[in-house]
């Protein structure tokens, strides 16, 4: 028997248009206030379609679309039924738009999808959990949100209580759980859900190490039932282990669909190749409310070249320029890298290292940072950058950038650590005692 | 692996109202649950709990009924204006509850919005739902205070769930168009207790019987407001053989007289509240 088509995407679209989602007037002063630039808008535009009629550029349509912001455009795929199926891409490159538009949160503005089976999606675990509700009334208010039956979460109930571990506090209200216990409880739901297709974005790093591996595995044995998977995930390695094919998004079109390995090998250089650029920093929306702008550029190199997706253990640059008014005195500066839970895993400082460097900094210039190994886990982190000198703190930018980084066998061994090792890895040398002359193990 | 699998086609949205009754029935638990949720969570943490669904009617009827009743001298159809308030005042307290409620629905459940699909018409409909246990309440401490005062319910009453509908659809209209209205302007959480306190006392405050005196056949005007329509004939399904004297007592015919005038603006609320809400329904997840 041929394979059925799960979801068929045809020419999908989808459009924003700029100051809809951006700024939008939230009351009707700003909406009264914004009348005579709108309709100044409109008539700049209606002379721009006129101009073009008479000239015939066609220049002139471009532009006045200008304000217009394509999220994803001509979307053409399909997916067969059981199949698991990965979806890369940077951010903004459409991915949450597409899972949005699947699952029916937001329309297309064009072209159609055509879904067989039911469709229920991960977008965020824990969602309509109510606070003031007890766990066992959440487990039910969220499984319907979820699309459940009462008589499916009834017959479930004790399955998602035992993977939750939370049977002793069933009947306390959720807003006394502990993070972790909220966010076991949310994921025990929705892994109980029992849909024809599952979309998955970001869910699977949730609580701690024995959860994530119970995650991993329930999502595992639910791929391998024959439902089809939509799943987005920034982590390469995740990917690579739980799909079989891989779907690239640049800039709101298919770039590659194919085998999850070319898939991911498409991605990271498509990712060298439209990052040559610096970052500007003079108007950083990420920066700190009330920070001083010194920051005026930032670049990363990876391996030597401008990019910010890399391989593990690779050397890594990051290079910022600075302008201030005056000398800095006492000038300090820290590079912090945290993971997606905003947990911090490392911080670069010349501080510790060579304290006095920066002490007589001129008013304008570079610090370059060069880490010789990168010996994170395949993962995406966060960049932060901040910077200050005798006079107190002056600029920081939390969220300046974001660093991907691919599996890789840094061992040589075919046995690669991932994130349910740790959060880094470092070379160890092993030896034993019954082993001649303490031979240790390669490095 | 499943028996039928049904098939969703998602595209571009069009048409003026296009509602999908089958996936409403589809969803219909979920419609319970929400409700099941506003009547947990609407006293929670407080000292007094499901006391105050007897508190707010009551208070309001001694205020009612002291000053307008007894100090303006306000008396409708020869009954008690203590009672007479508090018949109006019951299905209007739902009314002006649901309406607040529903109109912030889809604000304070904009987190589920943006990250799960359900039929958002659920949304402000669970709020009318769920006040359906304050109005079963207050109609609760109405018949203790007919019985108080002497007053048998009439036969009628039994009617009363037909015009319980008509004020619910009267909220449902308007709580879906200013529900959605909300999504853009959150002026409208300001402007909804204006709105409340207005339409109370067009609604609730002068008894029609009053203002036919006052201003003859041209006071069938005020039955524009539906909710007008629907109080009288609450009050009037309840006491009317407690209308004793019959140059007072209030003849059902001006009852449906009220209710017909009310009931094509009626349809109309309903209409332009339900298409703007489904208008405003796509862009919801994008701009809430």
């Amino acid at each position: 028997m041929s394979k059925s088509i799960a979801i068929d995407i045809e020419a999908l679209g989808k459009r924003y248009r700029l100051g809809e989602t951006v700024d939008l007037a939230r009351n009707f002063r700003e909406t009264l206030m914004g009348l005579p630039r709108y309709f100044k808008h409109k008539a700049a535009r209606a002379t721009k379609r006129l101009a073009q009629q008479i000239s015939g550029a066609a220049e002139a349509g471009a532009a006045a679309r200008r304000d217009e912001f394509w999220a994803l455009q001509d979307i053409n795929l399909q997916i067969a039924e059981g199949e698991v199926i990965g979806i890369i891409g940077r951010n903004g490159a459409g991915k949450s738009t597409l899972l949005k538009i699947l699952s029916r949160i937001t329309p297309p503005t064009t072209g159609r999808a055509q879904i067989t089976g039911r469709l229920s999606s991960l977008l965020e675990v824990g969602t309509g959990f109510h606070p003031e509700l007890t766990g066992r009334e959440n487990i039910f208010l969220n499984g319907a949100i979820l699309g459940m039956r009462k008589a499916e979460i009834t017959r479930k109930f004790d399955e998602i209580v035992a993977f939750a571990e939370t049977e002793k506090f069933l009947d306390t209200p959720v807003k006394r759980y502990s993070s972790g216990m909220r966010v076991r409880l949310a994921f025990a739901v929705a892994a109980h859900l029992e849909p024809e297709i599952l979309v998955i974005d970001e869910v699977i790093a949730v609580g701690d190490f024995d959860f994530q591996i119970k995650c991993i595995r329930r999502m595992q044995h639910l791929a391998n039932e024959g439902r089809t998977v939509l799943f987005v995930s920034h982590n390469m390695g995740v990917l690579r282990h739980f799909c079989r094919t891989g779907v690239v998004l640049v800039q709101g079109r298919v770039a590659f669909v194919g085998p999850i390995e070319d898939a991911v090998d498409r991605y990271v250089s498509s990712a060298h190749a439209d990052h040559h650029e610096d970052i500007d920093l003079t108007a950083h929306p990420n920066r700190l409310p009330g920070a001083k702008p010194v920051f005026t550029k930032m670049r990363t190199l990876v391996e030597g070249r401008p990019g910010t997706i890399t391989s593990m253990g690779g050397p890594i640059d990051f290079e910022v320029d600075y302008e201030s008014p005056r000398p800095l005195r006492g000038f300090r500066i820290g590079v912090i890298i945290r993971d997606l839970n905003e947990q911090v895993i490392v911080n670069f400082s010349p501080s510790h290292q060579c304290p006095d460097k920066l002490n007589e900094a001129p008013a304008k210039g570079t610090i370059r940072c060069h880490i010789p190994a990168f010996n994170l886990m395949a993962g995406t982190y966060r960049v932060e950058i901040g910077c200050a000198d005798n006079d107190g703190e002056l600029d920081r930018i939390p969220d300046v950038s974001e660093m991907t980084i691919i599996e890789k066998d840094v061992f040589g061994t075919g046995r690669i650590p991932n994130q349910h090792h740790g959060i880094i890895y470092l070379p160890s040398q092993w030896s034993t005692s019954w082993e001649t002359a303490w031979t240790p193990c390669r490095l | 692996m499943n028996q039928e699998l049904h098939t969703t086609t998602i595209e571009p949205p069009r048409g003026l109202l296009n509602l999908n009754w089958t996936e409403l029935w589809h969803y219909r638990e979920l419609l319970w649950f929400l409700s099941w949720r506003d009547i947990k969570i609407k006293y929670k943490q407080t000292l007094l709990g499901f006391l105050w669904a007897i508190i707010v009617p009551l208070v309001n009827m001694v205020i009612f009924g002291t000053i307008f009743g007894g100090v303006a001298g306000i008396e409708a159809y020869g009954l008690n204006s203590y009672l007479s308030y508090l018949a109006v005042l019951v299905p209007w307290h739902y009314f002006a509850n649901s309406l607040t409620m529903s109109s912030q629905s889809m604000v304070q459940n904009s987190e589920m919005l943006t990250k799960i699909y359900f039929p958002r018409l659920f949304s402000p409909m669970s709020a009318l739902i769920s006040n359906l246990v304050d109005l079963v309440i207050g109609i609760g401490i109405l018949l203790v205070a007919m019985a108080v005062f002497g007053v048998l319910p009439a036969a009628t009453a039994i009617f009363l769930p037909l015009w319980i509908l008509i004020v619910m659809l009267t909220a449902l209209g308007t709580g879906l168009f200013f529900s959605a209205l909300n999504v853009r302007y959150r002026d409208v959480r300001h402007m909804i207790p204006f709105l409340v306190q207005i339409w109370m006392y067009v609604t609730v405050l002068f008894p029609f019987g009053k203002i036919l005196a006052r201003w003859g056949m041209k006071g069938y005007i005020c039955a524009i407001n539906p909710m007008v329509g629907a109080v009288e004939g609450f009050r009037w399904l309840l006491m009317h053989n407690a209308m004793t004297n019959p140059a007072t007592a209030q003849p059902f015919s001006q009852v449906l007289l009220l209710n017909a005038i009310g009931a094509p603006v009626l349809v109309t609320m309903l209409l332009v509240g339900l298409y703007y809400f489904k208008r405003t329904e796509r862009v919801f997840a994008d701009i809430v």
